[in-house]
């Protein structure tokens, strides 16, 4: 066993002060350091490209309506349309089987039904992209309120301290304390038929604990700087202090774990409404999908492939990017030195 | 100390009281018990909704009544908890208690597991930083914190049950899954050991046959149908445990730590046949216990043998190999048991059960087969868990270990000349379970909630079913016995998770400065 101690040559650990990183960040502002950083991160870059095509696709498939200005969507089955189902080039006992073909040829392309058709006739494709879009809704809302209670209750109680603190995080500890999954399930019950914007709102009122504690962690810290002693000498107001100043610098912590809150979001909505307290029918969810179709799984498959995948797709980009946002605002982060930069140094100190 | 201790647990009776009140009068407010009752046109309907309303005191306002319920509660203190009845007409506390030790036993083995893998492949992963064991490792941990466990359980109860059932009228492993389980090994063993190229592929190889050759002796002998170890591949694997738990531990260079351990394995061989009769006679948990307390025993006394001094890490090693030789007994006494339970009655060859925690139809009384029933009920909620709690500590000790290893410590150790498998056991490692004893405490508490989805998908009839029935039943008094206990055992989990930081790093005060 004693290969598992090993040292193996470590990465070349440069001095953070040292020429290669200078050349690197060199007159960039700090923004334009982080956004480098991100940009470099292939899992995080290849996840953005992913996510965003997919909400594009998800949301421009059936259309949406907001304040009047609709769009109809190019997908020709809305989820309520019953077409018949479809025997030709499916086995008799499995009609309305997917159409989808990727392999290169007579059929490749969507289809007529891309993703089948349940035992009804209902197109899956309509309903597993309604599905999505309530996934990303319900994800996005959670993520928003979830942001706008933790970084507002945090800031307050780590600018003003004392008594406000104190109070303040007493509450946050109750709410942690409650098990989300035992009030999401019981708000869902009773308050998801009022839709599902609504059960992602009352979610993210349980959700936003974590992020308060952190934010109020930065904000004891950074409100001590010297930047803010200049602002307030400056005579800033308490308000211009809080989100001009301090809130710039605690972005980082902010924008990761509002992801990480936003891909746990996803897995909740998903685990509530499988349950049968989240999304309620008609209304269409990914986690409802699994929950109506699982037993179907031996007949047909696809039925029950497709909502899974595309919640863990879009749970798997949303977290890579987490942890790419992660590694770009690390001030600490040290990148491994590729064999190219090192050349480069070289140049660089045979040049002096 | 005390005065800390007596100040948290009254902030937790605050925090209990303030959730308990909004989730009562969230859930009374929202919803109506006697809805059902109502529509019905059942003569006795109208006599039943009094009774009903008389027994859950429907007549009082949900606020007041939350105090009825909180009057229950409060005589905890006299030994008598009173949780209030289920719609059933049957007390609250006797569905909890009967339902507490079936989570547990869900919980308890896939926690286990979960951090044993997790914390392993953790710190394996932080040992070899951005190597493609690593990238891979961290692939993984992402891909497992994404997936819905709902989803992976009926995969796995389609893969794992119905298929592997199938497989196992036969036994034969196709050749086409030797090659590729062949292919997966030999890539694991190359990513873990690497090395230059040359030698990766040569680790890819040997690995690779070997498992393929594994595999393809154990489908001819018809292992599968009717496993054993044997005595010599017990005895292999019994000083194997042996040796690897005294490198791990003290290092192979101590050699009273060594030959203790061997001993310990020897002992335990030549106690093989007497244990074998004694297991048979008459086994329950209690004799289980009993052994496992001789087995240290005789460990102890054993390393008090070959030492004089510096006995702890020698103690220490031969129990944790007394341990192992003792799990490693019991493995092969359930494997002894396969082949009569699988042609029992209630089994019909179909081992490996997709749904519930224990199967009623076995005949009761055999100690043996109602263990190996219960192992085989838990492996799949216990796979579907272990994937998507693994994750978490496998990120978190990777992201500890390397925060320990860029220490100074790490480099004075270094500096002193000790050998890197000091450095990292007995410098870096231990100070890397500091910070995640804490988290897995307070993540057992979590866990304990969050088990709702894996007993439903898998019908185990622990608390998550409780959960799952109070609030499709419009119970009231159930949701609150659910929630009280869940609620509770979180705030004290993280109570004892300072505490315990406190503990275990003497730079950490939780008395005093707030």
């Amino acid at each position: 066993m004693a290969f598992l101690f090993k040292r193996r040559s470590k990465p070349v650990e440069v001095d953070p002060e040292s020429d290669i990183f200078n050349k690197e960040t060199e007159g960039l502002s700090q923004g334009q350091i982080v956004r480098k950083r991100f940009f470099r991160h292939r899992g995080a870059m290849i996840s953005l490209i992913v996510l965003i095509s997919l909400v594009l696709f998800v949301f421009s498939t059936l259309g949406f309506k907001i304040f009047g200005i609709g769009y109809g969507g190019w997908w020709k089955y809305k989820i309520t349309d019953l077409p018949a189902l479809r025997t030709q080039g499916c086995s008799i006992e499995l009609p309305g089987c997917p159409t989808l073909s990727l392999i290169p040829g007579r059929n490749f392309g969507l289809g007529d039904h891309p993703f089948g058709q349940d035992d009804l006739g209902r197109d899956y494709f309509a309903l597993v992209m309604r599905g999505a879009e309530r996934s990303i809704e319900v994800m996005v809302v959670i993520g928003l309120v979830a942001a706008a209670l933790g970084i507002v209750v945090g800031a307050i109680a780590g600018f003003y301290r004392g008594v406000i603190d104190a109070t303040l995080m007493r509450f946050v500890d109750f709410i942690i304390t409650i098990p989300v999954l035992v009030i999401g399930s019981v708000l869902g019950y009773h308050f998801g038929s009022k839709g599902v914007l609504f059960l992602a709102l009352f979610l993210g009122l349980v959700s936003w604990g974590g992020l308060s504690r952190l934010v109020r962690g930065d904000f004891l810290s950074l409100r001590e700087r010297e930047f803010v002693d200049a602002a307030r000498v400056a005579g800033a107001s308490n308000g211009r202090i809080i989100f001009k100043h301090i809130l710039p610098n605690a972005i980082g912590v902010i924008i990761v774990n509002v992801t990480l809150i936003m891909s746990g979001a996803i897995l909740l909505e998903a685990a509530l409404s499988y349950l049968g307290f989240g999304v309620v029918p008609p209304d269409v969810s990914l986690g409802l999908l699994i929950s109506q179709y699982q037993d179907s799984f031996t007949t047909r498959p696809w039925l029950f492939w497709w909502p899974g995948l595309i919640i863990i797709i879009i749970a798997l980009s949303v977290n890579f990017i987490g942890d790419g946002l992660r590694d770009a605002f690390d001030p600490r982060q040290r990148r491994r030195i590729s064999r190219k930069d090192r050349a480069a140094e070289r140049q660089m100190t045979a040049k002096k | 100390m005390i005065a800390y201790i007596s100040r948290r647990i009254a902030a937790m009776f605050v925090i209990l009281f303030g959730s308990s009140f909004l989730i009562y009068n969230a859930d009374a407010y929202a919803g109506d018990p006697t809805e059902g009752l109502r529509g019905s046109t059942n003569p006795q309907a109208h006599q039943k909704l009094i009774a009903l309303i008389r027994e859950l005191h429907l007549n009082v306002p949900p606020p007041a009544r939350y105090f009825i319920w909180l009057k229950g509660i409060l005589k905890v203190f006299t030994g008598h908890i009173d949780l209030g009845l289920t719609r059933d007409h049957s007390p609250v506390s006797t569905a909890i208690s009967n339902a507490i030790p079936i989570t547990i036993r869900l919980i308890l083995s896939s926690f286990i597991l979960a951090v044993l893998f997790g914390i392993g492949f953790g710190i394996v992963s932080a040992l070899r930083q951005y190597s493609r064991f690593d990238y891979a490792m961290t692939f993984f941990a992402f891909l497992m914190y994404s997936l819905p466990i709902f989803w992976v359980a009926v995969l796995l109860k389609e893969y794992l049950a119905i298929s592997f059932n199938n497989f196992l009228l036969n036994g034969k492993i196709a050749p086409l899954w030797i090659l590729s389980a062949a292919a997966v090994s030999g890539v694991f063993w190359a990513a873990v050991i690497s090395g230059s190229r040359r030698r990766v592929f040569s680790i890819f190889a040997v690995a690779g046959a070997a498992t393929a050759f594994f595999l393809w002796y154990l489908s001819i002998s018809k292992w599968f149908t009717h496993p054993g170890l044997g005595p010599v591949v017990m005895l292999v694997l019994g000083l194997g445990f042996g040796v690897g738990t005294t490198y791990l531990s003290t290092g192979i260079t101590n050699k009273a730590a060594l030959r203790s351990s061997v001993a310990v394995v020897l002992i335990g061989f030549a106690l093989y046949f007497p244990v074998e009769y004694f297991l048979k006679k008459d086994a329950s948990l209690i004799t289980i216990i009993i052994m496992l307390a001789l087995s240290i025993a005789i460990a102890t006394g054993v390393s008090y043998f070959f030492t004089k001094i510096d006995r702890r890490p020698v103690v220490r090693t031969s129990i944790i190999t007394s341990i192992l030789v003792g799990i490693l007994f019991i493995i092969d006494k359930l494997m002894k048991t396969w082949v009569p339970y699988i042609n029992s009655d209630a089994i019909h060859q179909r081992p490996i059960p997709t749904i519930s925690e224990a199967n009623s139809l076995l005949p009761s009384g055999n100690f043996w087969f109602s263990s190996l029933d219960t192992v085989l009920h838990l492996i799949l909620p216990t796979i579907a868990l272990v994937l998507i709690t693994m994750a978490a500590y496998l990120r978190y000790s990777r992201g500890t270990m390397l925060e320990v290893l860029n220490q100074d410590y790490i480099r004075t150790a270094r500096a002193k000349g000790l050998p890197e498998r000091t450095v990292i056991m007995r410098h870096a490692f231990r100070n890397t379970l500091i910070p995640i004893t804490t988290v897995l405490v307070v993540d057992f508490a979590g866990i304990m909630g969050g088990a709702i989805i894996t007993e439903n998908v898998f019908g185990w009839h622990g608390m998550g079913t409780l959960l799952n029935q109070a609030i499709h039943g419009q119970d009231l008094n159930l949701l609150m016995g659910v929630f009280l206990f869940t609620a509770a055992l979180i705030i004290m989990a993280n109570l004892v998770a300072d505490l315990l930081y406190s503990a275990l790093d003497p730079r950490i005060r939780v008395v005093g400065k707030k």
